[in-house]
């Protein structure tokens, strides 16, 4: 199992380890839901090493990441950041990542499970283009904050970049705890306004301490995956092997914003797959909430009387929404909101209802 | 009145299965609940992460290690297994609106259903003693 930079850190914070997507992680400090509420009322710090960061660089960089993301990478304005897919022919993706576009590189955030498989896929596809694909995850780290205290806290570390400059998917470089050009992006996976930070590895670790230390008088508190996982979910961002697989594609998944048909991009992996879909939606993702103690869980079939319609991907208990909610995959004849369907746990019936996605939504300032 | 207690404080007058259950015999009847290791990986150490506990029909026939019902923290999802065949006549009904007694006290407020065994004996399950060196591997 591989191990953070901050492992030791965990431990000492009397973190609960799991393994996840090959790394040793923490899946919580404190109870989960606590932890869920500290980051929608003050600030989270969150360890994200184990994702994958791939630098991609040459002159080619752009057209060849346009032959194999779903977005329109040429598209992406200068310092800003978009969501994406690696996809299959068949249209289904290999995973999801987030696509950094500079002037003289482009830098992908992959999933941590997936990143083997994504170099592979990524230099089976660079032949033919002037490009170099660079593995970076071990030399950086990552570590998140997020809440509305995260830019104060983060700006009071920060020196030569404004962090109020930078929009909501934008990245800047600046001096962050006397650390030069480091990379930091107004983004992340809960649904707050906050930040991420990609960190030399021998600096992730006083880097950590130095926010939760700025922290400290925000409410600033360390959050596991756990949390990390019910924040996104109530935030409708999906989890690569819960809405989105080998089985289940992007616009059945609703994430058509990270998808493009545009001409101009021209052919790339799973497109005409993906553009039979768009025209005829066979199945679509929705939300749940339960109307009683049960919470969904990945696997569970949800029943219109004796009709099978669907099953659930992902699901939690959510103490923003104060109910049990998931996402699950019925026919697009279905799944109205509002509309009442069933869970079937092991043979018993938990009554639940339809509801838009997301569940919960900040107003941008 | 107080009770023979091991180390850990687990109770020396029951047994043990490596799913974390316990089985006492009390009279002619067996109680069955869950063991303070169980609810510690349920809900680690946060009685609020204990949601639901499904718990079967009086009545209902049991073979031993058959699944009786399922108990969930906000994480996940276990089931619970009967350590003897038999016909369950009680339940705890307090508990699914008490989880928290669960984290208090598993070893006696903390039943979870009482059973009339089709044969007496419990002997061939794991003592109290078995039951930690089987917990103590498992962490290695």
């Amino acid at each position: 199992m591989k191990q953070t930079p901050l492992a030791e850190a965990h431990q000492k914070l009397s973190a609960k380890m799991v393994e996840f997507g090959g790394w040793n992680m923490p899946v919580q400090y404190g109870p989960i839901l606590d932890e869920v509420v500290t980051v929608r009322t003050k600030a989270g710090l969150f360890d994200l090493s184990h994702m994958g960061r791939v630098r991609v660089t040459g002159k080619d960089r752009e057209r060849y990441l346009d032959t194999i993301c779903t977005n329109f990478v040429a598209k992406i304005p200068l310092g800003a950041i978009r969501y994406s897919l690696f996809c299959r022919a068949d249209g289904n993706p290999i995973d999801d990542l987030l696509v950094y576009r500079g002037a003289d590189e482009v830098f992908l955030v992959v999933n941590a499970s997936n990143t083997d498989v994504d170099l592979a896929w990524m230099r089976e596809h660079a032949r033919g283009f002037d490009v170099k694909v660079e593995d970076q995850t071990d030399e950086l780290g990552m570590i998140a904050l997020q809440g509305q205290a995260s830019q104060a806290v983060l700006q009071e570390m920060t020196s030569s970049l404004d962090l109020a400059s930078i929009g909501y998917y934008k990245f800047g470089f600046g001096t962050v705890s006397k650390i030069a050009n480091m990379r930091v992006s107004r983004t992340g996976y809960t649904g707050e306004d906050g930040f991420e930070l990609y960190v030399p590895k021998n600096d992730v670790v006083r880097i950590w301490n130095e926010c939760l230390a700025h922290g400290a008088k925000h409410g600033l508190k360390p959050i596991g995956l756990g949390a990390r996982d019910t924040l996104r979910l109530e935030a409708g961002m999906p989890l690569y092997g819960h809405e989105i697989d080998a089985t289940h594609n992007p616009i059945e998944a609703g994430l058509e914003f990270g998808v493009s048909f545009k001409p101009e991009k021209g052919d790339w992996v799973g497109r005409a797959a993906l553009e039979k879909v768009a025209q005829k939606k066979s199945r679509h993702l929705v939300g749940i909430q339960t109307d009683g103690p049960r919470v969904p869980r990945q696997g569970y079939e949800l029943y219109d009387g004796r009709t099978k319609l669907g099953y659930v991907v992902s699901g939690s208990v959510s103490p923003t929404v104060k109910a049990n909610i998931g996402t699950c995959y019925v026919p697009t004849t279905h799944g109205k909101p509002g509309d009442k369907v069933e869970l079937d746990i092991k043979g018993k019936r938990q009554a639940a209802t339809f509801c838009a996605l997301p569940f919960f939504s900040r107003t941008r300032k | 009145m107080a009770e023979a207690r091991s180390k850990n404080s687990r109770p020396e007058d029951r047994r043990y299965l490596e799913t974390h259950e316990w089985v006492k015999i009390d009279g002619d009847t067996m109680i069955v609940g869950i063991t303070d290791f169980a609810v510690q990986e349920l809900s680690n150490g946060n009685e609020g992460d204990l949601v639901y506990c499904d718990l079967p029909e009086v009545g209902r026939m049991l073979k031993a290690g058959e699944t009786f019902g399922e108990i969930e923290s906000v994480k996940a999802v276990a089931d619970l297994n009967s350590p003897v065949a038999g016909e369950v006549v009680e339940i705890n009904t307090s508990i699914e609106e008490h989880l928290e007694v669960l984290s208090k006290d598993p070893w006696k407020e903390g039943w979870l259903i009482r059973i009339r065994p089709e044969t007496k004996g419990i002997d061939k399950l794991m003592d109290v003693k078995a039951y930690e060196k089987f917990l103590s591997e498992k962490a290695h």
